[in-house]
């Protein structure tokens, strides 16, 4: 408990030195008096490259109208030596799409290999991070989703209900455009299995998730995300998600290279059922690719 | 010092008839100057690249036009330039125009001939404007015609001129190279009225 007040503590630490924005005044321009749409506040955009982290939702919507394609790829773990080259003989793949019904508020729907899930997922972001007189430091965001496996339980013990497969997930997310070059944001969690794989696991599984991003050039990016479990809720096997990576920007397409110790690419999987231990060397090399398509002119 | 031998009546005087001088030249000066203003010019630009046309917007554009001395000034918020696509958008204030950098583009000149130019009366002119233009921290010559045209009051100014990408220090990656054309053209209308001191 003490580690994650530090954490949030030092978290907040970093928020305070967001300084407003200052304007110069022009000569002849300056006989017009402040400038209203100057002392406007503006929201801030673009805190991330994508509406992801590398698996952790982030703060950013697709814009209204906006259809964004994503083809998440994990390779298998890289200390699975030569003869798997390395992991590239395996691969795990989640085919989604999203897309922004509002600015604030968005769909999306994918299907993961892993398991053969299905997933849908709304994010609403109910406040936003406003620059200028009267600005606000945070972006905050509403997530939830629902996962069904349809993979068949070879477990003749139980019948393979339907509501067996379900699992929910609801979080908070917490994000600050902290200056041109660093966001972070803090996602409280909670995913619930209908059904866990053993008794001793808990139902309810909370967890807070922080990630970040620093911008090396315009259109590159460093990528990071820790989800931190809280403890005895799952089986000591399962590890701690953690991931880092690169944003690579061309256009419409943002390319995303990490290395993961998940292999699942959706929350209930990499919060709750990640497998791999970095120390081990229990990496996955992958990539997400998102292009995004204009189906609605503004 | 020499100053202190003054003694401290005149010292009075002296500092009231300067400040009558100062006043009579400031009114002497507002009275002779007639300055218009606008907070909501329109201001477009618009290019064209083998793969994407761009086009973008907005209606907040201000100026202000000193008829006494022929001086003009425009500014433009980056940020308030409304785009077709939203992706669009956040790329030139993220990655082009840098627009939490350098927030405004501002256009300070004169026209040489204002001379010949009585906009009290109803009229149209052709005006010549010259003058430097700031965009993205970088500061180059401009000289661009402008319509003129005065009724009931009211100044009617139009304008477009084209501007090189590259001039502005914004580079266009490779990637991108079909996308983004490197002239833009830019229009600039704008509906003045006087500027009444208080």
């Amino acid at each position: 408990m003490k580690k994650i007040l530090l954490f949030v503590m030092g978290f907040a630490g970093v928020w305070i030195g967001t300084t407003p924005l200052m304007y110069a005044q022009d000569d002849l321009l300056s006989m017009l008096g402040t400038d209203s749409s100057e002392m406007k506040k503006e929201p801030v955009t673009a805190t991330f490259k994508t509406t992801r982290i590398v698996n952790f939702p982030s703060v950013v919507n697709t814009a209204a109208g906006v259809l964004d394609i994503k083809i998440g790829h994990r390779f298998g773990f890289v200390n699975s030596g030569i003869g798997e080259l390395f992991g590239l003989d395996q691969s795990t793949v989640r085919l989604g799409a999203e897309y922004g019904v509002t600015d604030a508020f968005m769909l999306g729907f994918g299907r993961s290999t892993f398991e053969k899930t299905l997933d849908g997922y709304f994010k609403w972001k109910i406040f936003k991070q406003t620059r200028g007189k009267g600005g606000s430091p945070l972006t905050v965001s509403l997530f939830g989703s629902t996962a069904l496996k349809t993979q068949k339980t070879n477990n003749s013990d139980r019948e393979d209900l339907f509501v067996n497969n379900l699992f929910y997930t609801g979080q908070l997310i917490l994000g600050s455009k902290i200056t041109e070059e660093l966001s972070l944001q803090l996602s409280p969690t909670i995913v619930h299995r209908n059904l866990t794989a053993r008794p001793s696991e808990k139902n309810d599984v909370l967890g807070i998730g922080a990630g970040g991003r620093i911008k090396l050039t315009k259109r590159l990016s460093l990528n990071g995300e820790y989800m931190y479990v809280l403890p005895d809720q799952i089986s000591s096997e399962f590890k701690n998600s953690f991931s880092v990576g690169f944003d690579i920007e061309t256009g419409g397409h943002v390319f995303q290279l990490h290395f993961t110790n998940s292999t699942a690419m959706i929350e209930k999987g990499y919060i709750a059922e990640t497998v791999g231990d970095w120390a081990e060397g229990d990496i996955h090399f992958g990539f997400n690719i998102s292009r995004v398509f204009n189906l609605k002119k503004k | 010092m020499k100053l202190t031998i003054i003694s401290k009546k005149t010292n009075l005087w002296l500092a009231t008839a300067m400040m009558l001088l100062m006043a009579t030249a400031l009114y002497g000066q507002s009275a002779t100057a007639v300055k218009y203003f606008t907070r909501n010019a329109s201001a477009s630009f618009f290019s064209e690249a083998p793969l994407e046309k761009i086009e973008a917007s907005t209606t907040s554009a201000s100026s202000v036009i000193d008829m006494a001395t022929g001086n003009v000034e425009v500014a433009v918020l980056i940020k308030s330039f409304n785009f077709k696509k939203a992706l669009m958008q956040e790329h030139f204030n993220e990655n082009y125009l840098e627009s939490t950098k350098f927030p405004k583009a501002v256009f300070k000149g004169r026209m040489p001939e204002f001379k010949s130019i009585n906009l009290t009366i109803d009229g149209k002119h052709t005006a010549v404007l010259k003058g430097d233009i700031t965009i993205h921290g970088i500061t180059k010559p401009l000289e661009t015609k402008v319509l003129i045209r005065s009724e009931g009051g009211k100044i009617f100014a139009e304008t477009e001129f084209e501007l090189i990408v590259a001039d502005f220090n914004i580079s266009i990656p490779s990637v991108v190279r079909d996308n983004i054309a490197k002239m833009v053209k830019v229009k600039l209308k704008a509906e003045f009225m006087e500027l009444k001191k208080t």
